[in-house]
């Protein structure tokens, strides 16, 4: 009993950790490379729908889509101001970027929002399913891996057979072959971006249900520990970063249950390390030649 | 369209040099006394910082209104970090700070300690509440509770209150605050035969998931949940339990005070709550409520135990200046032996406990209060 009280508490954590790796994958497989204000897009998105939801008392759909539109906008924008520019630059250049972007969101949502912790109201209630004694499974829990499921469906066929997603295909393979086959390059990574930011805001909208606490920083360490669920399910792999998620979110919770709480950490990341060392490009990763 | 780059580019650059000369040497008039400190003002723990900056802000207006001596106040942002705080403490150095505020969080506070001990500045922190912060030099000087004391202090009350008869203990183990009183928690626990039942930890990383601590308190069958740690992690260890439709008496130390303030958070789930606190901002006494009129009519919002134990501190240090007669022509070291002979032999009424008193070893001596959370509001337990 005890043992499967476990394993949902670990997938319950996992789901959030999945979704958020959802949009890092996503941006990753296209635009090859780690956007790690990707994090921050999330707190962004759920601070807007915190202010629709308890603040102006919207009903929590008008939350969701306005927070999707919101950080839409912000995608497209810091990747116009911050990335493009870096196009045909070192991917080391635009890894700092991006985490100079991530800093700058966190500083800027202190400045606009406060320091002060707010608690964010769920969006999809507080109940649960009681399955047996002892035994319970959240609404936010089964709402997020119904809403990873079904991104994740979304975004393979999105990927593999519309004509925009064969586009972004082309582009992660070889953007200068893609530009000289007519693809707009610019347009099509700004493309990947709007769809990534947009998942944060979805992301941040039931990480925030799920664990109520919204400050400038509630994007960061769930962003870093999704993002080492996609390395670990394989970057670039949409379905890798469901499995990642859900197993990281399993493994921290054995860890902490069977082993301790305070290494907890320390294992997920030594099991991450076992992983890559049998399988670098991660559990679903392709492996790809590197041009020379 | 380059040119203009060019401009841009020349404008921002001195720009940046005119604000970088700006911090240069400023120095006010001559008739005043210069108190510096720093905490975070920016980066996850800036709301402890900037309550310590606006209840000191305060208090340091309300002096200069009075006339007499006249105080002027500066913070430096530490961003919650050691070296950072030795920093922001060098720039206070090099604006001739005369007595210090320390620092806000322990950790820097540590640092800037070992500092203001050797350039003999007198300094009196507000929260920084480790003893690690005050051993060994004979100036540095705490308004808040130290770690052991709240440790034991709590121990003491469950027991003599016969609040629990099987105590699970969650604390954050890196944080020296939570684990510091968990050390002394767990020690006069033992000595009183206290039943703990279950001791589980979490860090800043693993702060949003609790669901193991609270199933390991509960099949442990432990009825009061010992929780030393700031109350942004308590409001989520609360939400949780109610939801695995776990409750035993939860039990906080000051750190829990700011909860009830928290936005959005539903208080329902706070019912019950016992904390041992020196500050509760809805006291009816005539200063509190002076002091919490002024801070929300200034900063639009209620003062935590942080703003008060701030705001203390700056009357502390206008008390001992006066009896202490000290001028503004002084050299800190001077002010550094006068305020070392007050402080050891003053008594000190403030927002945070009255007839507060302080030992050599800097460590304060007040009552803490126990306070219980009813319908949204504290409620004295005695």
């Amino acid at each position: 009993m005890e043992f499967l009280s476990n394993v949902i508490n670990g997938i319950s954590l996992g789901s959030i950790y999945a979704i958020i790796a959802l949009g890092y994958t996503m941006v990753y497989g296209i635009a090859k490379m780690l956007n790690f204000a990707h994090g921050d897009v999330i707190m962004v998105g759920a601070y807007v729908c915190f202010f629709m939801t308890s603040r102006y008392n919207m009903p929590a759909v008008v939350g969701i889509l306005l927070s999707m539109f919101v950080c839409t906008v912000l995608g497209i924008v810091i990747e116009r101001l911050a990335y493009k520019p870096l196009r045909q630059a070192t991917s080391l250049a635009v890894l700092i970027t991006a985490i100079g972007m991530s800093y700058f969101l966190q500083n800027g949502a202190q400045l606009l929002w406060t320091s002060n912790p707010k608690v964010f109201k769920s969006v999809v209630g507080d109940g649960g399913v009681q399955l047996t004694e002892g035994l319970y499974v959240s609404h936010v829990t089964l709402v997020t891996i119904a809403v990873c499921v079904i991104i994740m469906i979304a975004l393979t066929v999105f990927t593999g057979k519309s004509k925009m997603g064969k586009a972004m295909r082309a582009c992660s393979e070889d953007k200068g072959a893609a530009q000289l086959m007519g693809i707009n390059v610019n347009t099509t990574i700004s493309i990947t971006f709007a769809i990534g930011s947009a998942l944060a805001a979805i992301a941040g909208v039931l990480l925030c249900s799920a664990y109520p606490n919204l400050v400038p920083t509630t994007g960061s360490m769930p962003g870093i520990k999704a993002f080492t669920a996609a390395v670990f399910g394989g970057i670039g792999s949409i379905p890798g970063a469901l499995i990642g998620g859900i197993l990281l979110g399993i493994i921290e919770i054995f860890a902490k249950a069977y082993i301790s709480t305070e290494i907890s950490d320390a294992i997920v990341f030594a099991v991450l390390i076992v992983v890559l060392l049998v399988k670098p490009t991660g559990l679903l990763g392709k492996k790809i030649s590197e041009k020379v | 369209m380059k040119k203009m780059k060019k401009l841009v580019c020349f404008g921002l650059i001195s720009a940046m040099m005119l604000s970088a000369f700006a911090g240069c040497g400023k120095k006010s008039g001559s008739d005043v006394i210069r108190i510096g400190g720093t905490g975070p003002l920016t980066g996850g723990a800036a709301v402890y910082g900037n309550a310590a900056k606006r209840g000191a802000e305060i208090a340091v207006e309300e002096i200069n209104a009075l006339g007499g001596m006249q105080f002027e106040l500066r913070y430096e942002d530490d961003t919650h970090d050691a070296e950072k705080a030795v920093n922001a403490y060098n720039i206070l150095k090099d604006w001739e700070v005369q007595i210090s505020l320390g620092s806000v969080t322990t950790n820097p506070c540590i640092a800037t300690a070992a500092e203001t001990y050797a350039d003999r500045i007198f300094a009196l922190t507000p929260s920084a509440s480790s003893t690690d912060v005050t051993k060994g030099k004979d100036n540095m000087f705490q308004m808040c509770f130290s770690d052991p004391n709240q440790g034991s202090a709590s121990a003491q009350y469950i027991s003599e209150k016969a609040l629990g008869t099987k105590i699970a203990i969650i604390y954050k183990n890196d944080d020296a605050y939570s684990t510091g009183i968990f050390e002394t928690f767990t020690d006069k626990a033992d000595e009183l035969g206290i039943n703990v039942v279950s001791t589980t930890t979490f860090n800043t990383d693993s702060q949003n998931d609790f669901s193991v601590q609270l199933s390991d308190a509960k099949n442990a069958g432990a009825d009061l949940v010992f929780l030393p740690m700031y109350y942004e992690a308590a409001a989520l260890i609360l939400d949780q339990a109610k939801k695995m439709n776990y409750a035993p008496k939860f039990f906080g130390v000051d750190g829990m005070d700011g909860i009830l303030t928290l936005e959005g958070f539903d208080t329902t789930l706070a019912e019950g709550v016992m904390l041992l606190t020196p500050f509760s901002a809805d006291a009816t006494d005539e200063k509190t409520v002076n002091f919490v009129k002024k801070y929300n009519e200034k900063y639009n919002e209620t003062p935590n135990q942080f703003a008060a134990d701030a705001y203390d501190c700056v009357y502390a240090i206008y008390e001992a200046c006066q009896k202490g007669e000290v001028t503004s022509d002084m050299t800190a070291e001077e002010i550094c032996d006068i305020m070392i002979a007050q402080f050891t032999t003053m008594k000190f009424d403030g927002l945070t406990g009255n007839g507060m008193t302080w030992g050599k070893n800097g460590e304060v001596s007040k009552s803490p209060k126990g306070m219980v959370i009813q319908n949204g509001v504290y409620v004295g337990l005695d």
